[in-house]
């Protein structure tokens, strides 16, 4: 069973996002999603600066199985991306909700966190899959 | 409704106790890894590691005319084959010159062989076996009482010593590669599939478990076919069914070099169509390295001089650090290929389809 942590919220496609306060938020990919892909090798990352819409590819995770488009959960700006996981992309296999964090964004418009997943509502998902 | 149960091999319960993730492989339920495949990879590079590789079909071929079946049925001559337990590489073909299956024959004597063949052909492996059998007096078993544990890396030599007694294992340290001895219980060969030295073993059912928990106990690191891939890919070996098959001739899949045409009285299967295609030209498997950022994946199309291919297999190289492939490709080849990658045209090295041998990058 995969660790789904109660305090983040979750796109069905398999990001979390969690509230740094100010508008902040840290986005990364779920332990189920990294379990799924397997060992990761590369990991692009998007531009600094870069303003995105909720939806819109803005990383990928390269893994030994696969190359996976990441969402973007909310629209807003990129404020600063994961640079470790440029030279240690398993950091998303091994704390995938920690030092394996992908990019912090600043959200236009917070209420967009209403329509992503809360942690019961993700954990039913994956289990249908 | 159809109920299609995954057959185990008798390793089964170590790989679950091993917290090994399972996948069906041509329906086999086997280890996909224990956790990162990654650290696999490493582990046969620079230390050991070991593969249950008991899923494989290994078939004995006896009787008076043996040696003349084989020498019609393989692609390679199994007259070169004069020391006991001598091992070939060959391709066992159709009439046009595809390749039905690859294989290492084992040699006894005259009236004697063991071949090993893949898992995933097993069941038209078989069948060819038994209707190219025609006139000669063989016999064909499938010995299925047997496990097969591949023990791969620089320090197997030393970790095989657990299974054998010091006599034993001196014999086997003397072994040249691609040969097999039969020591009491266990036939240990040193031929594997990750250009490492190694060995693979050949292991009643019955005593395969306490062998794999004593290797385990050694410090060999159990390996599951994600690893075995990378491997394989790295060292420039063919997986069967991905970068040849029944549609591809050997001349086309780096081969040629399995094919016996000397002496060139020797009628084998497939021989009229390889001549053929040797006349015509034939398309190349070559090895392909992008140094970039990205993954080189099967099934990508490729650009050379000649014209368009594809990439057979491609992977990371946990080795390397970068995307390496095969990729078959009409001639003329030239130095650099474009690969078309999301939508982009990217440019890659053309390279001899070998990478990594003993640990070491092949430049």
């Amino acid at each position: 069973m995969s660790n789904v942590p109660n305090e983040l919220k979750y796109a069905s496609s398999h990001e979390w996002i969690r509230n740094e306060g100010d508008g902040v938020y840290t986005v990364g990919i779920t332990e189920h999603a990294q379990e799924l892909l397997g060992d990761m090798v590369f990991v692009e990352l998007p531009e600094v600066g870069d303003n995105v819409s909720a939806g819109d590819d803005v990383a990928v995770a390269e893994s030994v199985k696969a190359a996976s488009d990441i969402y973007a959960p909310i629209a807003g700006e990129i404020l600063s991306v994961n640079e470790e996981l440029e030279d240690s992309p398993e950091l998303v296999n091994s704390d995938p909700y920690g030092d394996g964090w992908l990019f912090k964004i600043k959200a236009d418009d917070e209420s967009e966190l209403e329509s992503l997943l809360d942690a019961e509502s993700y954990s039913a998902s994956i289990e249908e899959e | 409704m159809a109920l299609t149960a995954t057959k185990r091999t008798p390793l089964y319960p170590n790989h679950l106790a091993a917290g090994a993730k399972m996948v069906d492989f041509h329906g086999w339920d086997m280890p996909l890894n224990y956790g990162s495949q990654i650290e696999e990879h490493h582990a046969v590079r620079r230390d050991v590691g070991m593969f249950d590789v008991s899923h494989m079909t290994i078939v004995d071929v006896t009787g008076r005319d043996a040696k003349p079946y084989l020498r019609h049925l393989l692609a390679n001559d199994v007259a070169k084959l004069q020391t006991p337990g001598k091992a070939l590489y060959s391709a066992m073909l159709n009439n046009d010159g595809g390749v039905i299956d690859d294989l290492i024959v084992y040699f006894f004597n005259e009236d004697s062989y063991r071949l090993v063949v893949n898992s995933a052909t097993r069941d038209k492996d078989m069948a060819w076996l038994e209707t190219q059998s025609g006139e000669f007096d063989v016999a064909i078993t499938e010995r299925t009482e047997f496990a097969m544990i591949a023990v791969q890396g620089p320090a197997a030599k030393e970790k095989v010593a657990v299974l054998m007694n010091a006599e034993q294992h001196a014999q086997v340290s003397e072994l040249k590669p691609f040969v097999g001895l039969q020591l009491d219980d266990l036939f240990v060969a040193t031929t594997g599939y990750t250009g490492e030295a190694g060995y693979e073993i050949i292991i009643p059912n019955d005593i395969v478990g306490t062998v794999w928990e004593k290797l385990v106990a050694a410090g060999v690191k159990p390996c599951g076919l994600g690893a075995r891939d990378t491997l394989r890919l790295e060292a420039g070996m063919n997986l069967y069914g991905q970068d040849m098959d029944e549609t591809v001739s050997p001349l086309a899949a780096n081969m040629a070099w399995s094919v016996a045409f000397e002496p060139s009285d020797r009628d084998f299967v497939g021989r009229t169509a390889l001549e053929a295609q040797k006349a015509a030209g034939t398309e190349k498997l070559v090895g392909l390295v992008m140094e970039e950022k990205g993954v080189l994946r099967a099934g990508l199309k490729v650009i050379v001089e000649g014209g368009e291919g594809v990439i057979t297999s491609g992977t990371f190289s946990p080795t390397l650090g970068y995307s390496v492939a095969m990729a078959r490709v009409p001639q003329p080849v030239g130095e650099t290929a474009q690969v078309e990658m999301r939508k982009k045209l990217v440019t890659v090295k053309v390279v001899k389809p070998s990478f990594v041998r003993n640990g070491k990058a092949v430049s």
